[in-house]
């Protein structure tokens, strides 16, 4: 067959995806490839995720959402593939990236109080030499008072509950003043209060025109706090605003027999999309 | 005791004084830099580095013989040293990093082989004709009794060096032992930084050896880091006060060595380090033992005072020693175990809040306060006296606790 053949061929079959320009969106992966061992964790991954939209990364557990979040970040290296940040390679795009890891990821007895964790959000800028001002302890405040926890800012992080730990997190990303945010599981095991009071900071991200993607779970809440969907299972099932793309047809991609019709039919899915 | 004191201020003679200053300088640079092993959890890490230094001690005293100088020059021999625990360091890190065996299996490998060539290396020194007198053995546990003046500047330049590359790097360093992820995701190179952190260690390690020996060191890198913690919650305050610590221990001990003949300096230090350490683990005030035990009862009364007051107000007998010896303390119930007056009241009120609270989790859906409900959390904490009233509505007239 003559390559033009089986280039139609595998167009109707769907599984040549029309090569999407990169652009200058806040972050775009093309062909991105993360091995553990001999088994891909993630496979030739392609995503971008727009400015002033929120994403949501969606799959079961084990599908590489977080692997996914850490290899773009250079975190853990990647076997292939390609990052751009802003039109930019990552490491010239840094600066304008903040990143709020899973909270189980550190160890809360860690000698350290709330505020001097928001500060190492502004160590990349303060440099080696220079001393923190009073201007940087202004600022960690006015980061903490966003998410409600100025009160906090002397106590030792081990006395602070689950959801109070993420919301420092969140506030140590807030003190960076970036354009991308990257969250990992920002809602795993928070309380309603810090629930709301994280979706509030990054709806005002947002609306400010910052990209927000988060690594997400709990597939209830996906159509009422975001935008944009990424469906991942090892490699990507689809992309695409939630009304079109959080479908039912989409969630068996993605969760195969793990996900029961009937959960399917219970979450707000667009009707008959 | 007299020479205890006079050895304190360095009264006991030349070499006592500059054993002193140096185990001072040592253990500064020493508590300091071992903090950031402590607090990245690597304290092992420093043993394997130690020991993989007697290799290099007698190569380098076989290649300085070898080419007719003095073998025992301190700089020769503390470069060899530093060149093997270099070695020793890097396979660590790759064998952790490039295999699957874990970090404590690769320390464990490192630090007994290279122990073992070392000690090889030191038993044919023995058998060459300038080996007899080279008293590399004394690079074991430490020996300060041909202590010169430019041993006592190797320790004062190594250890000023040491302390500008801790203040130097410090963020980054607490960043990389806090948060590896975000550092990395932050642009740090948390690989250099590491190895920047146990090329710190390792030079520590090294101009140590003369002083304390090399199975000794890591007593004075983890003992005063770990000491440090029990009394703050800042990691800045953790690193200087562990090298105030490390310094003191260091001091004190050289001057206690240098008060009677059969004292070894090494030894000694680290055993005013660890009584230091067994002071703050039972007495820091937060996190030492004694606080934690003292803590434990009292939050253990208050169950019992709760639970006592709840089986009165449903009239089920105590048998609980405890609660019983809680609530006859509090004048609540007299010896024979009956409810007093106040006891009853008490015992009411309990009830009514029980109940209050049934009420607030029908009523209020607001998860985040009536989730503090812990059986010990006052009510009045939680809601305003506007909201109890409102339970109060749905309970309805108080019902006295019978017998009252």
């Amino acid at each position: 067959m003559s390559p033009e053949t089986l280039l139609t061929l595998a167009a109707n079959d769907g599984r040549v995806i029309p090569d999407i320009a990169v652009g200058d969106a806040p972050l775009a992966l093309r062909g991105m490839t993360v091995s553990y061992g001999e088994k891909p964790a993630i496979f030739s991954v392609d995503a971008t995720f727009e400015a002033g939209k929120m994403t949501a990364i969606i799959g079961p557990n084990g599908a590489g959402k977080s692997t996914l979040l850490k290899a773009a970040l250079g975190v853990i290296p990647r076997l292939s593939g390609e990052v751009s940040v802003y039109g930019a390679p990552l490491a010239a795009a840094r600066n304008r990236i903040a990143y709020v890891p899973q909270r189980a990821s550190v160890d809360w007895d860690f000698p350290t109080t709330v505020i001097d964790v928001v500060l190492m959000g502004l160590y990349r800028k303060t440099g080696l030499l220079s001393r923190l001002t009073g201007g940087h302890r202004a600022k960690a405040l006015d980061c903490l008072e966003r998410v409600g926890m100025a009160d906090f800012a002397d106590r030792q992080i081990g006395q602070l509950s689950g959801g109070q730990q993420q919301r420092v997190f969140l506030a140590r990303a807030l003190a960076q003043d970036a354009d991308l945010y990257l969250l990992d599981e920002p809602f795993a095991g928070v309380d309603a209060a810090t629930e709301r009071a994280i979706i509030d900071v990054l709806q005002a991200l947002k609306a400010d025109g910052k990209a927000v993607v988060c690594v997400h779970h709990d597939l209830a809440t996906v159509s009422s706090y975001f935008d944009n969907v990424f469906l991942i299972n090892v490699r990507r099932i689809a992309e695409g605003p939630v009304a079109q793309t959080f479908t039912p047809e989409n969630l068996h991609a993605t969760y195969g027999g793990r996900l029961a019709t009937s959960h399917i039919d219970q979450l707000d899915l667009v009707a008959g999309a | 005791m007299d020479a205890f004191v006079q050895a304190l201020f360095l009264g006991a003679g030349y070499n006592a004084a500059l054993v002193g200053i140096g185990a001072a300088l040592l253990g500064f640079a020493a508590g300091a830099s071992g903090t950031f092993l402590f607090l990245r959890k690597r304290a092992l890490v420093s043993d394997a580095v130690a020991h993989a230094t007697l290799p290099g001690v007698g190569l380098a005293f076989i290649i300085m013989v070898a080419l007719g100088m003095d073998g025992r020059s301190l700089v020769g021999l503390l470069a060899g040293s530093a060149v093997t625990a270099g070695i020793g360091l890097v396979l660590v890190e790759w064998m952790s990093r490039k295999t699957r065996l874990s970090e404590d299996a690769a320390i464990g490998a490192v630090l007994s082989v290279f122990f073992g060539i070392g000690i090889v290396l030191l038993t044919i020194i023995q058998t060459m004709s300038q080996g007899r007198q080279a008293g590399l053995e004394g690079f074991l546990l430490g020996s300060t009794a041909g202590m010169l003046f430019q041993d006592a500047v190797v320790i004062a330049i190594g250890g000023t060096l040491a302390v500008a590359a801790i203040f130097l790097l410090r963020r980054p360093m607490t960043l990389v032992a806090f948060d590896p992820e975000y550092a990395a995701a932050s642009g740090y190179d948390v690989r250099k930084i590491d190895l920047a952190m146990m090329g710190l260690v390792m030079a520590v390690t090294v101009i140590g050896l003369k002083l304390v020996g090399l199975i000794l060191i890591v007593a004075m890198l983890i003992i005063p880091a770990v000491t440090a913690r029990f009394w703050t919650e800042k990691s800045d305050t953790v690193v200087w006060s562990a090298g105030i610590l490390g310094a003191v221990s260091g001091y004190v001990g050289a001057a206690i060595s240098a008060s009677a003949p059969a004292l070894p300096t090494g030894p000694i230090i680290v055993l005013v380090s660890a009584a230091l350490f067994t002071l703050s683990l039972f007495f820091a005030p937060a996190r030492g033992v004694a606080a934690a035990v003292i803590r434990r009862q009292r939050f253990q009364a208050r169950v019992h005072h709760r639970q006592g007051l709840l089986a009165l107000a449903r009239q089920e007998p105590i048998h609980d020693k405890l609660t019983l010896k809680v609530l006859g303390r509090d004048g609540l119930i007299r010896p024979d175990g009956v409810a007093t007056d106040a006891g009853r009241a008490m015992a009411a009120k309990v009830a009514r809040d029980e109940r209050r609270w049934d009420v607030a989790r029908e009523v209020h859906h607001d998860v985040s306060l009536t989730g503090r409900y812990d059986g010990l959390t006052p009510i009045e904490d939680v809601f305003t006296p506007d909201e109890i009233a409102q339970f109060d509505d749905v309970i309805g007239k108080p019902t006295a606790v019978e017998g009252a």
